[in-house]
This record gives C-alpha cells, sequence and structure tokens, in this order.
C-alpha cells in the first residue's frame, strides 16, 4: 500500500543519504524513474478525467434521466447496507474473540478470516443457486409447508448486501482484532478503575480507541463494494461498475462507459484521499506496550453463545458455499473440459506475469524513495498506487481509451504501426496500475525495515553496490518479495473486470468462465473454476496467519492487512 | 611520519546549513580519541564524514598519510579501510554470528576466512559462537559481534558511534574497559563518538569537547577536566561551578569569601592567565575541601549521599553557591555551618564575559 513506509518525521533529519554531486545526480535519477512510473500508472486515469468535459448532450442526457438516479440509488443502497452490516460483524466478532476465551475461540479467531478466500461474486452464485425460486431450499420449504410459500427475492440490492457483508466483514474484524488486541489490558483497567462497567468500558474506551482501525476497515469495505463487478451482475443490480460495462459492451458505447468510469473515478480520489488522512492519524492511537488481553472466561451459556455466533457467521459465509461447490463440482469433475484446463493455466500465467511486473516497479519505487527521500518521490509513489482506490472497470475503461490514444498518436509519431490496445501489454499494464499498491505494501514494508546502517556497515566493509544488493538487500527483501508476488497473483486470479474488458479476444480466464456460466445460470459447470480460485485465495491467508504468528511488530503487520484487503 | 588521521579545517553540513566548521584534529597510531558533546553537536557527522559517508564543504582528511576526503573529492566508504560500530550495531541479521564477521573478509578462501572469524571472535570472548543467530544474542554479544566483524579486516581505523548507548549502564562501564584494553592490545588506532563522560575518560587517550560544530578542546582526559579550555567545556564536564571573582595583578584571585592564592600548579601552556580584572573561577567539588579548622564556614543547603562520599552544596560567604565533595563519615544536617578550604594548587579562571 501507498505510504505504509512513511519516513519517520526525524529521519529527515539524519544524515542518511550522501549527498556529494554524484550522489545529487543518482537521486535525480531516482526521482525521475519514480514520476515516469506514476506518469504511466496515472496516464489512464487522466485521460479518462478529460472525457468528462466532450459529453455527446444527448447521450448525458440519456444518463441523466435513466442511468444515473438508479445507479446512484442502488450504490448508496448497497453501500450503507454493507457498511452497517459488515461494521456491526466485525467489530463485534473482533470485541468476542479479543476479549473473551470460549470453545473454540483460537480456532475462530483464524477462520473468521477464511470467508476472504471467497471471492464475493462465487458466494454470489451459490447463495442464488440455493435460495432461488428453483433453488433446494425453496423447493423443500414448498414441499412442506405447501406451493405457496415465498422466500423474499434474493436477487436484490437486499441479497447482495447481505453477500458483500458475508464476503468483506473480515477486512473490519481483521483491523478490529488488531486494534483491541493491540490496546491491551491496560486502557480497559484504567476505564473500570474508573468505575466503567465492561460495557460501558467498550463503548466509551475500547471503540473510540479503535477508530482509526475501524475506520480504515470499513474505507477498504467501501472501496471493495465500490468496486464490486461481479456480485452485482449475479444479482442483478445496477451499479455504476455494471452500467460502465453494459453501456460499454451491451450498447457499444465507449463514451458513455467513460462517462461512467469518470464519475466514479473522482469517488474513488475522495476515498483514497480519506484513507491516506485516516492512516495517517492511526499512528498516534497505537497505545505503546502493553500487556496483551488474556480475556475473561466464558463458561456455560455464554460460552455457547460466543461460539455459535461464530458458528452462525461461519456456517453460511464459508462453510455451506464450500460444500455447495463440492456437491456441484463432484458430478463434473470426472470430465474437466479443456476449455476450463486452458482457461486455468492463462489464469496462472496471466497471474505469474503480473506478479513480476508488479513486484518489479514496486522494488524499483522503494528503491526510489530509499535513494531519493524527498517530497517529490514521495508524491510520486502515493500517485503510482493510487490504482488500488479505483475500481477494476473504471480502470479498464481508462486503459482501453488511452492505448487508443497511444495507437493512434505513436505510430504517428515513430512511423511503425504497432498496437498495444487489446494485447496482453493492455491487461498486463491495467494489472500494474490496479494492483501496484498491493504488491508495494510488502517490499516498502521490508525495504524500511533494511536500516540505513547495514548499508553503511556492508561500505564501510568495503561491499561496493552490486555485493550489497546480492548480499544484503536480496536476502533480506526475499521474504517481502515473495509475499507481495503471492498476493497479487491471486488477486489478478480472482480479478474480473479488468480481465472480461481487456482481455485479448478468447483469453477467457477462470474468472471469465465463472461470469459467462454464471450469467447463463450453469452453477454446477462453474463449481469447479470457483474453488481453484478459492483453493488459491486460502494461500494470503496462509502468509498473513504466518506473519501475525512470527509475532511482527503491529507497523509490519498491517501492511499485508492492506495488502490482502485490495 | 604521519599521523594516522588527521584533519585539517573540515567542514560538514548539508546545503546551506553548515553543521561543524574548521575542525582540527590528530590521532596517532594506537590512540583511541573521542568526541564528546551534547546530542546535535555534530559529533556523529564528523564520524561519517571520516569513514566517507558524508562530502566536506572545506578542508581535508587525511588517513595513514593519504587525502581521502576533500571538497570535489570523497573516496567511497567502501574503499578506505575504515571499521566503524553502529549505535545499533547494524549487525546482519540475515547472516549467522559467522557470516556477520567474515563478511568484510569476501577476499579470503574460505578456509582461511573461518580461520580468521574464529580468531576474532575468540578475541572479544564469544569462541564459538559462529553459528548463532544476530538476534539470538544480548545487547552485549550483539556489541561484541559488531567489534568483531569491524576489526576483522584489519582497518586503518575503526570508528565507534556512542557504541555502548543501548546497554545498561553497569554493562556500558565494563564493556566501555574491556574495549579500551583490547584495542590497546592490538595497538587499533579507533575514534569514539559518545554523550556520556564515563566513557569518553574510561577509554580515551585524547577528548574532543564538540559544541555547536566547533571543537572547543582536543586534549588528554585529565586536562579536559582540570584545564578547560573555556567555560563550555568547564560546565559540560564534571560538577562544579562558576564563581564570579576579580584576577588581582600579582595573580590572586579576590573571591566573594576571601582572597585565594594564585595556586602552586603552573599552567598549562595553552591556558594563559587572564589579565587582571574580572573573572569566573571554576570551583570543583575536589577544590572545596571540608576542614573542621579553617576559619572560613559554609552553610549547608542541600546534600546527596553517594555511598563513600557525600556532595555537599554549600552557601559561601557572600551568598557564593559551591560544591563539596566530603567522605560520608563527615555527615552535618542541613542549614549547619561547616569549616571549608579553597584548595590552591590551581585555578582556573576566565576572563569575564562582558556584560
Amino acid at each position: 500500500m501507498p505510504g505504509i513506509a512513511e519516513p519517520q518525521p526525524g529521519a529527515l533529519l539524519t544524515p542518511d543519504v550522501s549527498r556529494g554531486a554524484s550522489g545529487e545526480r543518482r537521486q535525480g535519477l531516482w526521482q525521475v524513474l519514480a514520476l515516469f512510473i506514476a506518469a504511466l500508472v496515472v496516464a489512464p486515469l487522466v485521460v479518462l478525467l478529460t472525457r468528462i468535459g466532450d459529453a455527446d448532450p444527448e447521450l448525458l442526457q440519456h444518463l441523466q434521466d435513466h442511468v444515473l438516479p438508479q445507479v446512484t440509488g442502488n450504490t448508496v443502497l448497497l453501500l450503507t447496507l454493507v457498511v452497517v452490516g459488515t461494521g456491526a460483524l466485525g467489530t463485534g466478532l473482533a470485541w468476542l474473540v479479543s476479549r473473551y476465551r470460549f470453545p473454540g475461540r483460537d480456532l475462530f479467531s483464524w477462520a473468521l478470516l477464511l470467508p476472504m478466500a471467497l471471492p464475493a461474486y462465487v458466494l454470489a452464485f451459490v447463495a442464488v443457486g440455493l435460495l432461488d425460486f428453483a433453488g433446494p431450499l425453496q423447493t423443500a420449504l414448498r414441499g412442506v409447508l405447501g406451493a405457496d410459500v415465498r422466500l423474499p427475492p434474493v436477487r436484490s440490492t437486499a441479497g447482495a448486501a447481505l453477500v458483500l457483508t458475508l464476503c468483506l466483514y473480515p477486512y473490519v474484524y481483521l483491523l478490529c482484532r488488531n486494534a483491541f488486541d493491540g490496546q491491551g489490558q491496560r486502557a480497559m483497567e484504567a476505564a473500570r478503575s474508573l468505575g466503567l462497567t465492561r460495557r460501558q468500558a467498550f463503548w466509551r474506551v475500547a471503540l473510540p480507541m479503535s477508530r482509526p482501525w475501524l475506520a480504515a476497515g470499513l474505507l477498504l469495505v467501501v472501496m471493495e463494494t465500490l468496486a464490486d463487478f461481479g456480485t452485482v451482475s449475479v444479482f442483478n443490480v445496477d451499479t455504476f461498475t455494471t452500467a460502465i460495462y453494459k453501456s460499454w459492451f451491451g450498447l457499444f458505447s465507449l463514451g458513455t462507459a467513460a462517462q461512467l468510469a469518470s464519475l466514479l473515478l473522482l469517488i474513488g480520489f475522495v476515498i483514497a484521499v480519506t484513507e491516506h488522512r485516516l492512516r495517517d492519524r492511526a499512528g498516534y492511537w497505537s497505545s505503546g506496550r502493553s500487556r496483551a488481553s488474556e480475556g475473561e472466561r466464558l463458561s456455560g451459556l455464554r460460552a455457547g453463545l460466543a461460539s455459535g455466533a461464530c458458528v452462525g457467521v461461519l456456517l453460511p459465509a464459508f462453510v455451506v458455499p464450500l460444500a455447495q461447490l463440492l456437491a456441484w463440482a463432484w458430478p463434473s469433475s470426472a470430465g474437466i473440459d479443456t476449455t476450463s484446463l486452458q482457461a486455468a493455466l492463462r489464469t496462472l500465467g496471466l497471474g505469474m506475469a503480473a506478479a513480476v511486473l508488479v513486484v518489479g516497479t514496486a522494488l524499483l519505487l522503494a528503491y526510489a524513495r530509499r535513494e531519493s527521500p524527498g517530497r517529490v518521490t514521495r508524491l510520486a509513489t502515493r500517485v503510482a498506487t493510487l490504482g488500488y482506490a479505483i475500481p477494476g472497470a473504471v480502470l479498464a475503461v481508462g486503459v482501453f481509451v488511452a492505448l487508443g490514444l497511444a495507437d493512434r498518436l505513436l505510430p504517428a509519431i515513430t512511423g511503425i504501426d504497432w498496437r498495444i490496445g487489446g494485447t496482453l501489454v493492455a491487461i498486463l499494464f491495467a494489472y500494474v496500475a490496479r494492483f501496484l499498491a498491493v504488491g508495494s505494501g510488502p517490499v516498502e514494508a521490508g525495504m524500511s525495515r533494511i536500516g540505513h546502517s547495514l548499508d553503511d556497515a556492508a561500505r564501510s566493509l568495503g561491499a561496493n553496490s552490486r555485493r550489497r544488493l546480492l548480499r544484503v538487500h536480496l536476502p533480506l527483501l526475499a521474504p517481502s518479495l515473495l509475499t507481495a508476488a503471492a498476493l497479487v497473483l491471486v488477486d489478478v486470479m480472482k480479478e474480473m473486470p479488468i480481465t472480461l474488458m481487456t482481455r485479448p479476444f478468447g483469453w477467457d480466464t477462470l474468472a471469465v468462465r465463472i461470469f459467462e456460466l454464471t450469467s447463463e445460470g450453469q452453477w454446477e459447470a462453474a463449481a469447479l473454476p470457483s474453488l481453484a480460485l478459492v483453493a488459491t485465495g486460502l494461500l494470503p491467508l496462509i502468509l498473513l496467519d504466518r506473519q501475525t504468528r512470527a509475532a511482527m511488530p503491529t507497523p509490519a503487520r498491517e501492511p499485508a492487512v492492506k495488502a490482502i484487503a485490495t | 611520519m604521519s599521523s594516522q588521521l588527521e584533519l585539517r579545517s573540515v567542514s560538514l553540513g548539508y546545503r546551506e546549513r553548515t553543521v561543524v566548521s574548521a575542525l582540527d584534529l590528530t590521532l596517532e597510531r594506537g590512540d583511541i580519541g573521542c568526541l564528546l558533546g551534547p546530542s546535535g553537536c555534530g559529533k556523529t557527522t564528523v564520524l561519517r564524514a571520516i569513514a566517507g559517508f558524508e562530502p566536506l564543504l572545506a578542508g581535508e582528511i587525511q588517513l595513514a598519510g593519504h587525502c581521502v576526503s576533500r571538497v570535489g573529492h570523497t573516496l567511497p566508504p567502501e574503499a578506505r579501510r575504515i571499521g566503524m560500530v553502529f549505535q545499533d550495531y547494524a549487525l546482519f541479521p540475515h547472516l549467522r554470528v559467522g557470516g556477520n564477521v567474515g563478511f568484510g573478509l569476501h577476499r579470503l578462501s574460505d578456509s582461511e576466512r573461518a580461520r580468521r572469524v574464529a580468531f576474532w571472535l575468540e578475541v572479544v570472548g564469544l569462541a564459538g559462537m559462529e553459528a548463532a543467530w544476530p538476534h539470538e544474542l544480548s545487547g552485549g554479544q550483539q556489541q561484541r559481534v559488531a567489534l568483531a566483524r569491524a576489526l576483522a579486516p584489519e582497518p586503518e581505523l575503526l570508528l565507534l558511534d556512542e557504541p555502548f548507548s543501548n546497554l545498561d549502564p553497569e554493562l556500558r562501564d565494563s564493556l566501555a574497559r574491556e574495549v579500551a584494553d583490547l584495542l590497546r592490545e592490538r595497538g587499533a588506532t579507533a575514534l569514539l563518538v559518545t554523550h556520556d563522560q564515563g566513557e569518553a575518560f574510561a577509554m580515551a587517550d585524547h577528548i574532543g569537547i564538540l559544541e555547536a560544530g566547533r571543537l572547543q578542546q582536543w586534549a588528554p582526559p585529565y586536562d579536559i577536566y582540570h584545564w578547560p579550555a573555556n567555560p563550555f567545556v568547564a560546565g559540560f564536564i564534571g560538577e562544579g561551578v562558576m564563581v564570579d571573582a576579580h584576577m588581582l595583578a600579582q595573580g590572586d584571585v579576590q573571591m566573594p569569601f576571601g582572597r585565594v592564592a594564585a595556586g602552586s600548579m603552573p599552567a598549562p601552556d595553552d591556558h594563559p592567565r587572564p589579565p587582571a580584572g574580572p573573572v569566573q573561577v571554576l570551583l570543583r567539588p575536589d577544590d572545596v575541601i571540608h576542614d573542621d579548622d579553617s576559619p572560613h564556614t559554609a552553610r549547608v543547603l542541600r546534600k546527596a549521599f553517594r555511598g563513600a562520599q557525600i556532595l555537599y552544596t554549600l552557601e559561601l560567604d557572600g551568598g557564593v553557591q559551591a560544591l563539596a565533595l566530603v567522605p560520608s563519615h563527615h555527615d552535618h544536617a542541613i542549614g549547619s555551618r561547616i569549616g571549608i578550604r579553597i584548595a590552591a594548587d590551581h585555578v582556573v579562571a576566565f576572563a569575564a564575559a562582558p556584560p
């Protein structure tokens, strides 16, 4: 994530970087490189923003009259429901796990993150398949209670909100759990010694102290909800992202798509800025070293209720959908069709290529910030990693428009007839722009752990720059680079809107297969590719768990959380 | 023969801000020097300039007779043959102790390197610890590994940046003495930077007092304490008070509580007696001696028990306050009057600053 490794205020005063004539020239080069990367990444967004002005008035009228009111209404309702849902579920479960001991607590502490491994669009189609009129649940109910029994329609904004809540609450849960754990026992003990009951202490001390983390978690939820494309498609709820897709691929009006995308982009900018503000502030709230809470031991009914609450969330959010996927996939697993196999290989290939590109770029940015720690480089890094706040659908349109422009301009300038739009270069470029922040987080964190005195020590021991890179930096960075690559790989493999809109003709990935199969209601066929995605989605959770167990200091842990969250 | 380290009117800084100006100092082969000063005085910057991490704004640095830094030319640190011990030790966390100590010996064969690593670990008292990870060691052990690592390539000069500041106070003193003995035994030339006087006195042959980017004095510890070059050094080193007094023509000093003879001990050449007129006189606690037979008395204002001694804060005639270090069986109550005399074997006086 951008800004994770902000230099400490004092760091500006410490004479860390040699500033000879050659040093300044080298710093300048790094600065130029950082600016170049930022410009490249931000170009699609800028091109998109220029499209706000030159709209076809007729089109604009159509947008304002028919599309925007409905889309805005749906989006606002969806956001509200999901924020309230994830906020309540996330803080509640975090509090339970952080402050109480009950049967299965250690297992739940980790297992409650499992829904992260399930792409929301997978949970969405499982829910629809299970709960729809023709689904097993309603069929069974009708068999028992008679033919008139109806559940409220599943394919509704409320249904989509429920699914998104179940998929996204882990972000809030994880950040709040860290916050509650980090507060330790002291603050609560102080509150209770001042006469507050446990309940009062939660509302008046623990929750206010966790506000920055809660806000950060909720902002991630907002970003994900705004960016969501797959879930709302399955539920037939029109939001900005589906409207972008439909105007482009349904009405073949790239102009309308660009209009909608630029609107969503503005919202994304606001969120990115807010998020950054919040993160800067969160630092002031960490309460230093404090004994971790042992937790109050619950027994009897209360213990049962606590365990039951965790199970009650995990069942619909993970266990039942997984079981249903397995049940659907079982009969079809005998004959894995070549299309799916090919899609799986392509997904993996795209993911790995993007991971290498993203990690390489992130490494360059991290070095730029290390070697040239000024304001310019910091700003460039921040801008370059903005993509995490920009919904994939928006980025897809931006990349398409920008590359269209480049395809027109470049041959004219260079005299060579090349086309980038619609090639693998285009989709990989979009991936890098979208997921650079994901890879940057761990890389920056890893880099910030390599103190400048290590460089100095290596130099005083006669190591030249090549030896320092090979013997000091790379060995120390290797775990961070691997983490970054794994996170990007998984994110790219699950990615739907960018892949759908910018892939070269015929390049179907697993996510695209799932989109196509579910839009035709073929749940059984979609189950196997979904299971493949769930399996890869477990990888970042394992990484996160290992990091947490290694008892890293909180600042080092947080980037991984956020990296996973995007 | 040239000195091992020589700084000639060295100025350092960043862009427009000068941090250290016109600094001269010389360190002979086998000497241990120490730069002492309050935090922010620029002492670490000097060390980093000698190591080659900072370019010079003016002046020249010579190492073993070769110019390594001058304006427009900074020999990179890796080409200087200097060893450095860092405040945070800067051990490589991904290398075992053996890998750390052997890091600077990469040009040697594996077997020769292993032999040298074993030798240096033994020197610092960590024989056989090659396979340990840095994070498994205590602070003091990490410090020794850092020292072994810096010494293993047998550098021309060893630089130590606040090397003991991360250790417990008790360990700090014993390790400082131990390291000083070790460096002398090996005949190493070293320059240490610290803000801890105890460390400086325990280790150094020469101490430089740095304040606001200027070297105030460069002298052996004894002279620094007893013949401070200026009121800043006098106030910064040790305890004591400055008393307003008047220098008389024949060299005696008229203090508020009486007249003090000029002292039998000759002042060093670089420490000329100020001309007759108003002066400030440094009174160290060991200059004020408790003597029941003395005609002069002083009132006890405060007392601090220090085990073998008591540090009294006294009010002398004329309202002057002074400190006196007295064997602790002379236990006097606050408010009582005790006899004192001023040890007059040397008097350190500075011309009073014009009002």
